[in-house]
């Protein structure tokens, strides 16, 4: 008895690492955003949908190999950021910072309904059934055990570009002073679109790696977006590290409430979780005490 | 005011009244009905949006309100004239219980946005996970009184007895608007919009004052989701909660100008009329099209007119309001 219900347990929290890797890598693009230009996207989520749209066409209706098509997808959403930057994020960087939000929350509006006009309301998916892998009894999803390893290979390769690279080091000297930087000879124009770009592509990581898991539909971006701008929030919006704690702090709760009860109520637990730990650490999980 | 002020209200109010007893043709008043609660629910929004508390959380609100009603009024037989001030009571607990802590805190901005969010994604879920109880995302409807036509059940067949009371609640909501408009709170709400603490220094509570707003804007909202789901006699989470109604509300409230009393009201028009009209237009081919143009009015009203069409055109002559110029830090 005690011991079907350990491996149980123990498949849950395992399956929690896994989610929680692919929450990490959700909760990165947008806060790579924030921490930089100061701006939330709530259309993030949409981006993913598309990103899944786009990962669906290529690899069902053209036959494009799936890599190829994954890094047509990660490129192709990148696009899509920055069109999104330049077009409704640019002109409103002036304005009240809650502007920008609300801005996006039309853009969440405008590709919600333009999936539903031109994709129609089907559930679609690519059709491949990974395996499931047998672990010392446990279940352990292959996709899930991809996604997370792929995610936090993304985020390896983030950090080494932000901490390495010359263009790196610009995107964080503005994310530590967006006054200042100008001054100092750095091009936040140019600046501003390439991390665009790579919250586009984070995005479209994610896609890819959400597409083996999920069937595509134009309202998926809502199971998403919640709880990575939970994550966000809770990790101090703007803060990578504190994201990536809140991830696997969120995923942990949701599949192991999900073990006991419904998978619904796993969320309602991971929310009452944010809101009380909200109010214990208003600035994020783990922001330095002023 | 003056008397020549009031005059063209009086004039105006008296025509609404008059409205369904000179043309009562089931289908517009239908449109009228929607357009007049759902107003309601906008101006609810916008009298804390007005003042820089941009919540994502009214969708939570509108559902409580709307589902405690039918829920007491299907298991336990509570009238809904029991049942609204119940919900009502119920989302301004919840508006306590997200927003003190949230002003104590001094959390503000796309912060109080998302936390609010979470409020809205909170009730959706336990909506849908109690779906013994609710009927999860099929929705829900509440059991018909006799025949359907009962001051007790407040359920009514008639369109128009519905355009007096949505008519009547709506100026009801539109009074309160000017109410706060002209009170102190107003002031010390904007001051604290402009400069959280000098305003504290200067005397104002600012967990206070803003607490009262979130909890008067609450049960509007929860009044606005019960009255809803009494005129439809169905409710799913969907149509009554969640972060999409909340976007809704911002956007519908933001494209008729939030900084005047009857913005809200034009949005809400504006955007029903755009809805139907593509219904009947297009027929099920126009499904989706319409938020397709809101969204990219959204974005376009934001970015042009912050104040709103109505706001645009009345207060053309006027500076804008602080929040809405003020730089990012």
């Amino acid at each position: 008895m005690f011991g079907i219900f350990d491996i149980y347990l123990l498949e849950a929290l395992l399956n929690g690492v896994l989610l929680g890797g692919v929450f990490a890598l959700l909760a990165l693009g947008l806060n790579l955003i924030f921490g930089v230009i100061d701006v939330v996207w709530i259309c993030y989520a949409e981006l993913i949908m598309l990103g899944m749209y786009g990962m669906y066409f290529l690899y069902v209706t053209y036959h494009v190999p799936f890599l190829l098509a994954a890094l047509i997808c990660v490129g192709g959403v990148g696009g899509i950021g920055v069109i999104l930057h330049v077009v409704v994020i640019r002109p409103l960087l002036g304005t009240a910072p809650i502007n920008q939000l609300l801005a996006t929350g039309g853009v969440l509006f405008f590709l919600q309904s333009f999936a539903t006009v031109a994709f129609g309301i089907d559930f679609r998916n690519l059709g491949i059934r990974l395996p499931i892998l047998d672990v010392a009894g446990m279940f352990i999803s292959y996709a899930r055990l991809l996604a997370f390893g792929v995610a936090l290979a993304g985020m390896v390769a983030l950090y080494l570009f932000l901490a390495r690279s010359y263009t790196g080091t610009a995107i964080r000297a503005i994310a530590q002073d967006r006054q200042i930087m100008p001054l100092m000879g750095v091009d936040t124009r140019r600046i501003y679109i390439i991390t665009s770009f790579i919250g586009g592509a984070l995005a479209g990581l994610a896609s890819c790696l959400l597409v083996l898991q999920y069937d595509v539909q134009p309202f998926i971006g809502l199971t998403f977006a919640p709880i990575t701008f939970l994550i966000c929030v809770l990790g101090g919006l703007g803060n990578m590290v504190g994201g990536f704690v809140a991830a696997f702090l969120f995923a942990e709760i949701i599949s192991v409430a999900g073990l006991y009860l419904d998978l619904e109520w796993g969320y309602v637990f991971a929310f009452g979780f944010f809101v009380v730990l909200m109010f214990m650490r208003p600035q994020g999980l783990l922001a330095r005490r002023s | 005011m003056k008397p020549s002020r009031i005059a063209p209200w009086i004039g105006g109010a008296a025509a609404l009244v008059a409205l369904p007893f000179v043309y009562h043709q089931p289908y517009p008043l239908h449109i009228l009905v929607l357009v007049l609660i759902w107003s309601l629910v906008y101006t609810s929004w916008s009298m804390m949006g007005r003042f820089g508390l941009v919540s994502l959380g009214h969708g939570g609100f509108m559902g409580i309100g709307a589902y405690t009603t039918a829920l007491m009024w299907n298991y336990l037989g509570v009238s809904p004239w029991l049942g609204i001030p119940a919900g009502m009571l119920a989302a301004a607990a919840a508006a306590v219980l997200i927003g003190y802590p949230c002003f104590r805190f001094r959390i503000t901005g796309h912060n109080f946005a998302l936390l609010t969010l979470a409020l809205s994604a909170i009730v959706l879920q336990v909506i849908t996970a109690t779906r013994d109880l609710t009927g999860g995302s099929l929705g829900f409807t509440p059991n018909r009184y006799q025949d359907g036509n009962s001051i007790y059940a407040l359920q009514f067949v008639d369109k128009t007895t519905w355009y007096l009371i949505a008519l009547g609640v709506w100026m009801a909501a539109i009074a309160i608007r000017y109410w706060v408009e002209r009170s102190m709170l107003r002031y010390a709400l904007e001051a604290i919009a402009e400069d959280e603490d000098a305003a504290a220094a200067a005397g104002v509570h600012v967990t206070v004052e803003k607490l009262k707003i979130t909890v008067l804007s609450a049960m509007m909202t929860a009044f606005a989701g019960a009255l809803y789901c009494q005129y439809q006699m169905f409710i799913s989470p969907d149509t009554v909660s969640g972060i999409a109604v909340s976007l809704q509300m911002v956007f519908a409230a933001v494209v008729g100008g939030i900084y005047i009393p009857l913005g809200p009201t034009v949005g809400a028009l504006i955007t029903i009329l755009l809805t139907e009209s593509l219904r009947i237009g297009f027929g099920t081919k126009a499904i989706g099209w319409d938020n397709v143009i809101y969204g990219t009015l959204l974005v376009l009203f934001i970015i042009f007119l912050p104040r709103g069409l109505l706001g645009s055109v009345l207060g053309w002559r006027r500076p804008l309001p602080v929040r809405a110029t003020a730089p990012a830090e």
